[in-house]
């Protein structure tokens, strides 16, 4: 028999032109389920209203983002037993810093506008993952080989971010990652707008977007050298090459 | 004349296909999803953008439109989509001695098929089992499930069609001769009942078709047949690597990010909304999973979850047809305004939707061809940042 605790879900709801509330939700769990399982069934057994956004189940898709605690998961891989113990309180909320829709389900129009503004690669060769160095060896020639890149476009970074919090024109974390991935030696078109008033220049380094991020971006890193590539970039556009 | 008006009902791969089929040929589309996009099989899909050689030796039907369409998805969704081919192997005398019919089969099926050595197969994918006897190389792919409907619906909204999601269908519409005439819809987002009008009625719900069916009073022949797939936190393989034998439990691993997904079983179940996770089940993907790529052993689960198939016709799970059917109800049941399009696969949606798109531009009186197989589509992102149409059908 898997083990069983009790925990309480205590939801954030939202419905057009009503007033917020939280509802609460007492079920039975495995601690080894996933959070969005136990939100799949309150919605399939006990509020038919809740609105939540899900598909892969899996890390893939980047839809089932939300502040677990204040925290923000990706609840399709974080286990109940990995943020509570039996008969916590876990609080579920939507991601901050985007316009809600319905309780869980937020607008992430904007974060999809700057992916496009920076034309952010879905996939790239395989000879430029970072993760397909030695063992695999890929070969120069395999570059017809291509891979789903790691961003998942989920919007855990932006909730996260503080800056994104006060500035909703500043590109943010994820946008400037996928500007680091292209590189503006390869890109200069991009340099206009990653040295803009709302790019690189104003995160402050807080680094929360990479403490967030579920799938390896580490987009604070990556902010950090898309600076250093922009003075680059600069520095060749001064002297004219 | 005002465009004849279109309701889908489910925005899994086959609802967001016939949207785009049909916008193109000249409707008003309007596709109507409890949930979001893809939250029902579709986001739960295993991955696999079929060669066709799962099914070359049993289901030639399917094979023969898995390999047509796979060429097609490449060529229009290739953001989508990881095109590296696949290998199926063989690690016993009964693989081995199947291999025959299935080279046959991809033969008679169109299916490209390149043989390799073990040592070939394991200079390409070192992560395969050392023990392989031999190796097939196929067109096989993978692709990113949400991202591909979303591509879809990102065309079909910038041709006009027009999104409800988090609106549920609770009933249908009938005249009193109990013809479709709309749906009766909850919109979630609100908790707003109201009535869509619609000259035809699509039912593209998947596992889900009966429910909506029964609405108007009929029955359809679909069995929901869940799967499970455990996602394990490594790449280990950059292909699908199939076990070269009859379809089976646990005898596709793919790779996803920075992932292995195993998969999958096939049984039968009832209710759909929320399917558990069987545990003897999760110990079998390892187990299989495990005897195609040993080094699974090593890593850890990151992801386990179930979908249920929206398998058509009698039989039981494995030995089903996968290919897909749609009911003109006008035909099967002397009902006008309904049409139920159900089974199939996510490879073979844009094919679903171009025949769903036929019958019912048939029944409209719209002589436009189907265009899909040369449109590339939009970007996905564009889903999100295309506005709906302002238009309301109530
Ligand atoms: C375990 C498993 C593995 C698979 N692996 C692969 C694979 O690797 N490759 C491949 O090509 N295919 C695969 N398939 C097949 C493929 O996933 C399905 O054929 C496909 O997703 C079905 O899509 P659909 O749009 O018909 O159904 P769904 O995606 O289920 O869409 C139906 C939609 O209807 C909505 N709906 C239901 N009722 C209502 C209502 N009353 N009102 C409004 N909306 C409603 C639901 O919310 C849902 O979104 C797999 C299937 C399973 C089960
Ligand atoms: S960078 Fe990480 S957290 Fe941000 S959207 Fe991409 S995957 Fe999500
Ligand atoms: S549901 Fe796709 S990332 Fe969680």
């Amino acid at each position: 028999m898997p083990e069983q605790w009790t925990v309480t879900l205590r939801i954030y709801r939202q419905k057009t032109n009503e007033p917020s509330r939280y509802d609460t939700f007492t079920l039975e769990v495995n601690p080894d389920e996933y959070i969005l399982d136990a939100i799949e069934r309150v919605w399939a057994f006990h509020d038919r209203s809740l609105c939540f956004r899900h598909a892969c189940h899996h890390s893939t898709c980047g839809a089932c983002g939300m502040r677990v605690n204040g925290v923000e998961k990706l609840t399709c891989i974080t286990t109940i037993r990995s943020v509570a113990r039996p008969n916590a309180v876990l609080t579920i909320e939507p991601l901050r810093n985007f316009p809600i829709i319905s309780d869980l389900v937020v607008d992430m129009g904007e974060l999809y506008r700057k992916m496009e503004a920076v034309e952010a690669r879905a996939v790239l060769p395989i000879t430029e993952a970072e993760i397909e160095k030695p063992p695999h060896q890929w070969k120069t020639e395999d570059s017809q080989y291509v891979r789903l890149s790691d961003c998942l476009e989920c919007g855990l970074c932006i909730s996260a971010c503080p800056v994104a919090a006060t500035s909703q024109p500043y590109l943010g974390p994820a946008p400037l990652a996928a500007a680091q991935d292209h590189r503006l030696d390869r890109r200069p078109d991009l340099l206009t707008l990653i040295d803009s008033e709302h790019g690189v220049w104003r995160c402050h380094s807080a680094f929360e977007c990479t403490a967030v991020c579920p799938s390896f971006v580490d987009p604070g890193r990556r902010i950090m050298d898309l600076r250093k590539q922009t003075i680059s970039a600069k520095i060749r556009h001064f002297f004219g090459k | 004349m005002s465009k004849p008006h279109v309701v889908i009902i489910g925005a899994g791969f086959t609802g967001v296909a016939i949207a785009h089929d049909l916008a193109l040929r000249g409707c008003e589309v309007t596709v109507i999803e409890r949930g979001d996009i893809c939250n029902g099989t579709s986001g739960r899909t295993h991955g696999l953008l079929h060669s066709g050689g799962r099914y070359a030796v049993k289901d030639k039907e399917s094979a023969i439109e898995c390999i047509e369409e796979n060429k097609i998805l490449r060529r229009i969704v290739p953001q989508v989509i990881e095109p590296n081919g696949g290998l199926f192997i063989a690690l016993d005398d009964s693989d081995l001695s199947y291999a025959e019919q299935f080279i046959a089969g991809c033969e008679e099926c169109g299916i490209p098929l390149e043989e390799l050595t073990p040592q070939q197969a394991l200079k390409i994918e070192p992560n395969l089992n050392p023990r392989l006897l031999s190796a097939f190389l196929i067109p096989d792919g993978t692709f990113d499930p949400l991202r591909l409907a979303l591509a879809f619906a990102a065309t079909a909204k910038h041709n006009g069609a027009r999104f409800r999601t988090y609106a549920e269908v609770e009933g249908l519409l009938l005249d009193g001769q109990g013809n479709v005439t709309g749906v009766r819809i909850l919109d979630r987002t609100t908790n707003e009942r109201l009535e869509l009008h619609a000259e035809v009625v699509v039912n593209a719900t998947g596992a889900w078709a009966g429910k909506i069916t029964a609405m108007a009073g009929l029955d359809a022949p679909v069995r929901p047949t869940p799967g499970i797939m455990v996602a394990y936190d490594q790449r280990l393989i950059q292909r699908a690597v199939n076990r070269l034998n009859e379809p089976g439990d646990g005898d596709i691993v793919l790779p996803q990010r920075r992932m292995v997904v195993v998969g999958t079983t096939s049984f039968d179940a009832e209710n759909v909304d929320y399917i558990p996770v069987v545990e003897e089940q999760v110990k079998l993907m390892l187990e299989r999973g495990s005897q195609l790529i040993p080094a699974i052993r090593n890593a850890q689960p990151r992801g386990i979850y179930m979908a249920s198939r929206p398998l058509v016709g009698s039989g039981s799970g494995r030995s089903m047809a996968r290919t897909f059917k749609c009911f003109d109800h006008k035909e099967t049941h002397n009902i006008e305004g309904l049409v139920t399009i159900t089974g199939g696969k996510a490879t073979t949606m844009r094919m679903m939707a171009e025949k769903t798109a036929d019958v019912v531009c048939a029944k409209l009186g719209i002589s436009t061809p189907c265009t899909t197989r040369d449109i590339p589509l939009l970007s996905y992102r564009q889903y999100y940042t295309v506005p709906n149409q302002e238009k309301h059908y109530a």
